[in-house]
């Protein structure tokens, strides 16, 4: 690792600032990325902001079946909350298999999907859910949130705060591991909202979380595990890796999406 | 005897510190003054080093020095040597290349070292390497064993022409041959064994301390036979001569192997300390571990098995070729030969083998001894092999089997083995019986009800350990003798140290040895300490591996402990005035047999000491050393059965059941024993379904992460059934065999056969990983 200095930012207004003093600063939410990439050398930011003791920014707050999950608020805390499993717990499930428990009371929602791994979880749930990110300066809809691998819509400098979502009539998630690093090798996320029915892939695709309309036609008008036996998954657009190529994770992307379906009831 | 000797199973001695954090590794020593290294690697699998500027490294803050190859060799530096000879069947000797510690004009792997640097901190010798500039002409690599044979491929080192390191056979080609043609049946089929990453827990570390005052080294290194490190140091890379060479292998985080061999590290940490006038600190990190550990396995195979009318083996015929990396390390070339090919009949009584083994270099980091080394590639080929040919000729695989199993001892092989004791048909009944292998049909019924395939497969492995006669392996080409020594001393108030050649990373000796003592002497098992790894403390010892320090560390401990016991015994009779002969050891008494008679042991160890009433003529003292040098290997065996269930829709396999049945010969501690087991068996499933070393076509190493090389863990393994059969070990005192490799050597064709008959064929190369399996099975239809 190189050299760092490290700021604990009391507020969302004093991170942005220090953000804005230090251009070659990063957000360190639990590091459970950011810190690993510094210690292989790959990343150096001059300073690092940290964000999880800003207290506005961590926890889930739920009011009615509107939920909002602070940027800061740890896997484990929303794999644990029974609140928040009373209306929605394709999310808890989903957050309760990432990584391992260390990674879980570390790792932060902001910062999953700020780093937008394509194997990551969250990117599907919040896609599938159809969410809301908010950032200290706009809201941004999943749909344009997520832009490609390790991308998004956020600008230099902008931070999530939260991310908010109205709970679905139903969902579920699917995972199947990659044997190695346990990342989504393809995780699928389907929920029935008002909007309508939702599909997301991670894992997959070779431009990152993306949603099949093939499967979000098919569930809207049956939502069952069957309905998906005919629709087709082109691989082309998918990733071929070490672990699995395109062929092989377009069997995996139908069959986790029925399991999915059929884990949401 | 008492609950503390052989047999009990006492908890381990050595765990309080490793528990809580105390123990005490290389990378825990500090010395006054010391700095920290950080080596300069190559970036690319095969290139020419053109010109390397260390100007503005060494103008960096906290720099003492950045020394180079061209420095250590105009010191002196001997290159990296491989201790055992094999000559080819034409009878040339095998060809060497050059292994320089540091890469002097061409570098051969990622990760081959080219400068040290030493600095104030690792973080300072860290950047101050990325600032060495070093002039590469890339060459063209191979990674693969069998396209660096091909013509026309990249050529590694000048010494091995076509890269060819030897072509060595075993066995009679023409009686094989002759059998083929004559047989009922033969079986063939293509066997690759995936290289593995070693993965020990603590990666290497070492520390080199130069003494200027008593132009002295020491080297703190994280070693499983330190005493070894030593000799070669001096004897080979003329680091400095014995007398001038301290090494300490303090608690070690496991080896699996990886940690036999001499690396360049210690080699160049002892050199640059002396050259910088500063203790000097390397510690790997994982990234480094990946990129530079000695790897395992990683070889082709065709295999031809033949059979009369009877299904009875009359022939079986090898041809490997076996990826030995960028430069022959210490063992190397013993793994695929003599720990290999020697082992190819099994279980079995096969009257004619014939093994042809190639050994190949590659721009991929060297292999060598990875647990079980060699053991595991013959048991994967033969039972793989087993298999297929129950399967062809339609008899259940336990039946081939046991038409096939040996079944009087001494057994003398066709390659070379002479097994002493077994009962091969006893593990296999206890663990068919022990997976309910009758009652199977119904349970794959079950599965299949729930659409699952179901399969079910065994392993019949048996492996040479307590390496080994001296003389033997003398004869075969080792450079070194695999004797063990061992010194007893008795101190003046009756507790005892033990001090041992064998070297304990993980295994227990602590706990293991002292139960031998104690109950011998019926002595507290906390009055014994055992003292190991640390060349001032024990005079000479041969180190751990290939399942030695029991049958071979302790039969020199045993052998010590008779001359104590003799001596103690001599005292005791004069103090009683009673006979020598008469004179029994139990619960920490000396006793006149049948009478009440008694001194307490530690009376005895006083009074030798004291020295005011001794047998006239005795030397005052209870202190002895033995060396143990074996009369055989050992030959633990057994029978392995896994039971899978496989998710047809994505190829995943759940190992449901796992079955051991072992015949370990005596055992000393069952607890440790089953650890062993466990963790063998982990090791085998990694091989079988999770682990696989890959390198891209130019020499880089695409696994070398975590991320990418999936280790085995918890909820990937079943809970284990384990049993023991028990033939005792007739070459040495106590009667043990080793078992510190059988559950990786016995598992991953066990496993394979399970997944091989869930899906209906067998062509399947490990590891068997989800995709792999998919794809197997929509092969099949
Ligand atoms: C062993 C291991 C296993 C894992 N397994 C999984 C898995 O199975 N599934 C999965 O989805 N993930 C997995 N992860 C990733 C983990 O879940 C973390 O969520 C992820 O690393 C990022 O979250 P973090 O809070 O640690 O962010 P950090 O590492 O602190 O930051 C990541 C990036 O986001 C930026 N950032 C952080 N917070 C904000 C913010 N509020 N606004 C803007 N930018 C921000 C940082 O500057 C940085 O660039 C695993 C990680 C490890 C180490």
């Amino acid at each position: 690792m190189y050299a760092t200095s490290y700021h604990r930012a009391s507020s969302v207004e004093d991170a942005v600032k220090l953000k804005s003093a230090n251009e070659e600063g990063k957000y360190l939410s639990g590091g459970m990325t950011l810190i690993s990439t510094m210690k292989q050398r790959l990343a150096a930011p001059s300073d690092l902001i940290d964000l999880r003791h800003i207290p506005a920014i961590r926890g889930i707050r739920i009011e009615g079946r509107k939920v909002t999950i602070g940027a800061a608020t740890p896997h484990a805390d929303v794999a644990a909350s029974r609140e928040l499993a009373a209306i929605c717990p394709a999310i808890c499930k989903l957050a309760g298999h990432i990584g391992d428990p260390h990674v879980r009371h570390m790792g932060t929602i902001g910062g999953s999907i700020a780093n937008n791994d394509p194997a990551a979880d969250y990117p599907a749930g919040l896609l599938g859910l159809g969410a809301t990110i908010v950032t200290d300066r706009r809201s941004i809809s999943a749909d344009d949130f997520f832009t490609g691998l390790f991308e998004t819509a956020l600008e230099e400098g902008e931070m999530v705060t939260s991310v908010t979502f109205e709970a679905p009539e139903k969902a579920g998630y699917a995972k199947f591991n990659n044997p190695a690093s346990r990342f989504a090798m393809t995780g699928v996320f389907v929920a029935s909202t008002a909007g309508g029915v939702r599909a997301a892939v991670t894992g997959a695709g070779s431009s990152g979380v993306f949603r099949h309309p093939g499967f979000e036609q098919a569930l809207a008008s049956n939502w069952s595990p069957d309905a998906l036996n005919n629709v087709a998954v082109d691989p082309s657009n998918l990733m071929s890796d070490l672990h699995a190529n395109a062929e092989y994770r377009a069997n995996l992307v139908k069959v986790m999406a029925k399991r999915a379906v059929a884990s949401a009831g | 005897m008492g609950v503390e000797g052989i047999g009990a199973r006492v908890t381990r001695k050595e765990d309080k510190r490793f528990l809580t954090g105390k123990g005490r590794y290389t990378d825990d020593m500090t010395v006054p003054g010391m700095k920290y290294a950080y080596f300069v690697r190559s970036p690319y699998g095969h290139a020419k080093i053109r010109n390397i500027d260390a100007t503005a490294a060494k103008a960096m803050p906290g720099v003492i020095d950045v020394l180079d190859g061209k420095q250590l060799q105009a010191d002196g530096i001997g290159n990296l040597i491989c201790g055992w000879m094999i000559h080819s069947k034409d009878g040339t000797p095998m060809k060497m290349g050059a292994w320089r510690p540091l890469a002097v004009d061409t570098v051969r792997y990622v990760g081959d070292a080219i400068a040290i640097v030493v600095a104030d901190s690792s973080g300072e010798a860290r950047d101050a390497a990325e600032a060495v500039v070093i002039d590469y002409e890339q060459l063209p690599a191979v990674t693969e064993a069998v396209a660096a044979l091909a013509s026309g491929a990249p050529q590694i080192h000048p010494e091995a022409p076509g890269n060819l390191i030897f072509d060595w056979q075993i066995g009679e080609p023409d009686a094989v041959d002759k059998a083929i043609a004559s047989a009922a049946h033969v079986t063939e089929i293509e066997i690759h064994n995936n290289r593995l990453s070693p993965n020990p827990m603590e990666p290497r570390a070492t520390l080199g301390i130069y003494d200027t005052a008593e132009d002295h080294y020491t080297c703190y290194t994280t070693s499983q036979n330190p005493h070894v490190a030593r000799l070669v140091m001096s004897a080979f890379y003329n680091v400095a001569p014995e007398n001038k060479l301290r090494v300490i292998a303090p608690d070690v985080g496991g080896g699996f192997g990886s940690k036999i061999y001499i690396y360049p590290e210690e080699i160049i940490c002892l050199w640059a300390s002396k050259k910088t006038g500063v203790p000097v600190k390397w510690t790997s990190d994982r990234t480094e571990a990946f990129l530079t550990d000695a790897h395992g396995r990683d070889h082709v195979s065709k295999v031809k098995m033949a059979f009369d009318a009877n299904n009875r083996i009359t022939a079986l015929k090898v041809d490997t070729i076996a990826n030995l990396g960028a430069y022959m390390s210490l063992f190397s070339s013993a793994v695929p030969t003599y720990l290999y090919a020697t082992l190819l009949s099994g279980q079995y009584d096969i009257p004619a083998i014939h093994a042809n083994v190639r050994t190949v270099y590659t721009n991929t980091v060297p292999v060598d001894a990875y647990r079980g080394a060699g053991r595991p590639e013959a048991t994967y080929l033969l039972e793989r092999t087993m298999e297929a040919a129950a399967r062809e000729l339609g008899v259940s695989p336990a039946e081939l089997r046991k038409t096939n199993f040996i079944r009087s001892f001494p057994h003398q092989t066709p390659v070379i083995m002479n097994y002493d004791a077994g009962d091969y048909e006893a593990s296999l009944n206890a663990a068919m019986q022990a997976a309910d292998w009758a009652g199977f049909a119904a349970r794959r019924s079950q599965s299949e009800a729930r659409g699952k395939k179901r399969g079910i497969g065994m392993s019949c492995y048996i492996e040479a350990c307590g390496i080994a006669p001296s003389a033997a392996v003398g004869s075969l080409g080792a450079g070194v003798g695999l004797w063990e020594s061992a010194e007893v001393r008795v101190n003046a108030v009756g507790t005892i140290e033990v001090l041992t050649g064998s070297h304990s990373h993980g295994q227990g000796h602590e706990t293991t040895f002292a139960q031998l003592v104690a109950g011998r002497l019926g002595v507290p098992i906390e009055s014994i300490n055992i003292v190991h790894g640390d060349t001032d403390k024990v005079q000479m010892g041969m180190g751990t591996y290939g399942s030695r320090s029991g049958a071979v560390g302790m039969s020199a401990i045993v052998k010590a402990l008779d001359k104590v016991e003799a001596k103690a015994k001599k005292i005791a009779a004069h103090l009683m005035e009673a006979s020598e002969e008469d004179i029994v050891i139990e619960n920490g008494e000396l006793k006149v047999a049948g009478t009440d008679k008694a001194v307490p042991w530690f009376q005895v160890a006083l009074a030798s000491y004291t020295a005011h009433n001794l047998p006239s003529g005795m030397e005052p003292g209870l202190k002895e050393t033995a060396f143990y040098d074996p009369s055989n290997f050992t030959f633990p065996a057994g029978c392995y059965i896994a039971e899978v269930e496989i998710d047809p829709d994505t190829g995943e396999t759940d190992i449901v059941q796992f079955v051991a049945a072992d015949d370990f010969g005596n055992i000393i501690n069952p607890m440790i024993v089953e650890g062993q087991v466990h963790g063998g068996i982990a090791q085998g499933v990694g091989q079988a379904l999770l682990e696989n070393v890959q390198y891209d076509a130019n020499g880089q190493l695409l696994t070398a992460s975590y991320m990418d090389y999936a280790m085995p863990r918890a909820d990937d393994l079943p809970s284990f059934s384990l049993s023991h059969q028990n033939t005792p070990c007739p070459s040495n005192p106590l009667g043990i065999k080793g078992c510190g490799e059988a559950g990786a050597i016995g598992s991953p064709p066990a496993l394979i056969n399970a997944i091989t008959d869930a899906i209906g064929h067998d062509r399947l190369t490990m590891p068997a990983t989800p995709m792999k399996v998919w794809q197997a099975l929509h092969a099949a239809h």
